[in-house]
């Protein structure tokens, strides 16, 4: 196979029309699908991030109303956190190369897949409605009484939207699991599993766990919105603050959603880019479980002044110290595996690169906030922000361009252009630190979330945060043009572009309908690199 | 390589028979069954977790306000929910029976016993509308029309809003389940099941099952808190 011509029979054209994609039982269809909505609403969250950051510009509050700006972050969050950050690598990637990389033909239940993709539709429209119907101002997280009886604007809808989704991502988490236990090829026993199954089925764990929980939560919240009942209502004697503890009890572990997959994207790439098997592959493996097991166990760090006892308090910063115990293990691995590797410098490498600068500082920040008397200083303040964005941003889209990048050439057959896709890496990586490094200091300095004017003295940190705001929406613009013309001008990529270990490189790119022409058989393990008589140059 | 595919990508292309039930991208019909079972198993915790949430809110007030409590779970019917807990226990012996007749093959008896479960588990539903109506009646509805005589009526108020809360949960549930229970009875009587193939039974067993499980622990929660103490007493 030296010249590369793309396949005659792929996913792609083995049918036409929109019927046939909306109609779709192939994981690799429905994958793609998801990549299509998810974009959307990363562009939306991105024009409410812009409207945010040109306000913040000066100390005044004079582009938007105090309102309007309550509903500009709100609507951000919302739009950002469960239609970006949740779906985004378990439903775009997880859906495209897990089962090929278990040498399944499709997932255990496609039928079920295609409902959560519609499912997610519907949650998404249900929100776009409270969008353009007014908006919301309660802030992501939907505090009551916030959300039950103080706020005037559109919670319902966006509370039945988020409950609805919330079902997309419980059906997804059902579908990967028993697709991990029940779908594998003959050979493919669970130490010889790619640590990017691995990292997703920890992710199904947390899913299946956790967002039943938001679900009811919100649920409750919208009988008390809805009907007056009165679950959360402090003149009944009931306790907003159970409120924030079960919402918490879904949105810790929902970061584990978003940044488990990407660490799972990172063992991949590291491995095939510095052609060596993954330093203490169990290790990493286990991790993953570690991570998605303990995370349920350190909510209450969101709550540290919201008047819990200092002795439950003193019990969940400890065990916040030591859920970064599994994280600290994965990076660690992955530098002994980059460690005398042949590195190949090649864009997937680029992006792995910027998440390993970017979660470690979010990491390491985190620690700070999950010791009692430095978060009653920094709680409530840009710290806040800047942490949980470098770890969001920062890991979990860092993470997915990585992945992105390393599975396109599969997904469409073609090649996208290294040198902008280097560009690209470069531009979000300098963007993003200049957004967000500054409000760190802020946070630091003491100016609060939330509000849309602020003191003098804050004005020149926020103004080089918005000017790296700008570079960062350049970058993703650059991103979304290469990838697009690579669709219709890139060279095709061949099987296995990458050289790659794993599955999903051994069929065509793209691949058949049905994923392989014969079931494949695994015989060694998941990153045998150092086996391979490739040699990169 | 990818010429001797496009006949391949047509499902069931292969030239040998396959069970009617068996999906082009399972192997066997017992990988197909084990995976079910075990998708079904895990949707189980997933409701676990989902009715956990309420039962949360059920544990932190029940601790805060032990004589709300009280007071509220006497308002409520135990005659009436005694009868539905005899009723729902009732409805998963015929439910295990319709289980094990699809697994030996017998259909009139499955579709028998589906019937059966059906009615029981309506009948489940339309006693508790009684007890629902009942309420309403007396304006013990949580929410601005809310009346409740006694020292801590505000708390009773959201003991209701939980009672209501759990069971509206569950009975929608029992809902959810009739429903399921008709399309499986038609599929019965159809003779879609057989000694080889009764997945879609056994599962429709398991969530009955757990609807049923779910009212075993709502019903002594909610209508015998401190019972025996009011009976001493
Ligand atoms: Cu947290």
């Amino acid at each position: 196979m030296t010249t590369t011509v793309l396949p005659r029979v792929t996913y792609i054209n083995v049918k036409h029309g929109v019927a046939s994609w909306l109609l779709t039982k192939d994981h690799k269809r429905i994958g793609i699908m998801y990549m299509i909505v998810v974009s959307f609403a990363f562009l939306l969250g991105g024009l409410f991030a812009a409207g945010v950051r040109i306000e913040l510009t000066t100390p005044q509050g004079d582009f938007v109303s105090s309102d309007t700006y309550n509903r500009l972050f709100t609507m951000h969050g919302i739009f950002m956190v469960f239609f970006v950050l949740v779906p985004v690598v378990p439903a775009i990637l997880g859906n495209f190369v897990m089962p090929l990389m278990i040498g399944a033909k499709d997932v255990a239940f496609p039928k079920l897949n295609l409902m959560s993709w519609y499912v997610f539709v519907i949650g998404f429209c249900f929100t776009l409605y409270a969008l353009v119907s007014g908006g919301v101002d309660t802030g992501w997280t939907f505090y009551t009484p916030y959300s039950s009886n103080a706020s005037n604007t559109n919670v319902l809808p966006v509370g039945i939207g988020i409950f609805i989704t919330g079902f997309s991502s419980i059906l997804t988490g059902l579908n990967f699991m028993v697709t991990i236990h029940r779908m594998r090829a003959p050979g493919l026993t669970w130490f010889r599993l790619p640590l990017f199954v691995w990292a997703i089925y920890a992710t199904s764990l947390v899913m299946i766990l956790a967002t039943p929980v938001i679900a009811i939560t919100v649920g409750m919240m919208a009988l008390e919105r809805a009907l007056g009942f009165g679950i959360f209502d402090p003149r009944l004697g009931g306790d907003p603050v159970l409120f924030q503890h079960l919402f918490w009890f879904y949105s810790h572990p929902a970061v584990y959603i978003m940044i488990l997959p990407p660490m799972g994207i990172i063992s991949e790439v590291i491995a095939c880019f510095s052609r060596k098997n993954v330093f203490g592959y169990s290790f990493v493996a286990f991790s993953s479980l570690a991570i998605a097991i303990f995370g349920f166990l350190v909510w209450a760090h969101h709550l540290f002044v919201a008047g819990i006892s200092p002795y439950s308090a003193m019990v969940f910063s400890f065990l916040s110290f030591a859920v970064a115990i599994p994280s600290a293990v994965k990076v660690f691995n992955w530098t002994a595996t980059l460690y005398q590797g042949a590195i190949w410098w090649k864009a997937p490498m680029m992006w792995v690169f910027g998440f390993m600068g970017l979660f470690l500082i979010g990491g390491l920040t985190g620690i700070f906030l999950a010791s009692l008397g430095l978060d009653i200083h920094l709680h409530d303040t840009y710290f806040v922000v800047a942490h949980f964005h470098y770890i969001m941003v920062g890991g979990a889209i860092m993470g997915f361009f990585a992945g992105l990048h390393f599975w396109w050439p599969k997904m469409t057959g073609r090649m996208f252009s290294d040198s902008m896709a280097t560009l690209a890496a470069l531009l979000v990586f300098v963007g993003f630190n200049l957004t967000f490094f500054p409000q760190f200091i802020l946070g630091y300095l003491g100016m609060p979330r939330r509000y849309h004017a602020y003191s003098e003295e804050f004005q020149v940190l926020n103004v080089l945060s918005s000017a790296g705001a700008s570079i960062l929406g350049v970058g993703y613009a650059l991103i979304a043009s290469y990838l697009l013309y690579s669709l219709f001008r890139g060279a095709p990529a061949g099987a296995n572009p990458w050289l790659a270990t794993g599955l999903e490189w051994t069929t065509q790119s793209p691949p058949l309908p049905e994923n392989f022409a014969v079931q494949p058989v695994v015989n060694e393990g998941a990153y045998e690199y150092s086996k391979r008589e490739i040699k990169v140059a | 390589m990818p010429n001797g595919v496009g006949a391949h990508a047509d499902a069931h292309g292969h030239g040998h028979a396959h069970h009617p039930a068996l999906q082009h991208h399972f192997e066997t019909l017992e990988q197909q069954h084990e995976a079910s079972t075990l998708g079904m198993w895990v949707f189980l915790v997933t409701e676990v977790m989902f009715f956990g949430g309420l039962l949360m809110a059920y544990l932190l007030y029940r601790v805060w306000y032990p004589e709300a409590w009280s007071e509220g779970s006497l308002e409520l019917d135990i005659l009436l929910g005694g009868f539905n807990t005899v009723v729902l226990i009732g409805s998963s012996l015929t439910m295990a029976l319709a289980v094990r007749s699809a697994q030996t093959g017998m259909h009139k008896a499955t579709v028998r016993w589906l019937i059966l479960t059906i009615i029981l588990g309506l009948t489940f539903l339309v006693v508790k509308a009684f007890e629902y109506e009942h309420k309403w009646a007396l304006n013990h509805i949580p929410g601005p029309n809310f009346q409740f005589e006694g020292p801590h009526a505000r708390q009773v108020e959201i003991f209701l809003s939980l009672y209501f809360g759990l069971t509206g949960l569950h009975a929608l549930h029992m809902v959810v389940g009739v429903s399921i229970l008709g399309v499986i009875t038609w599929m019965a009587h159809k003779k879609r099941f057989s000694p080889e193939w009764s997945t879609p039974v056994e599962l429709s067993g398991l969530y009955w099952h757990f609807v049923d499980i779910v009212w075993i622990f709502l019903f002594p929660l909610l209508y015998l808190v401190d019972r025996a103490g009011q009976g001493g007493g």
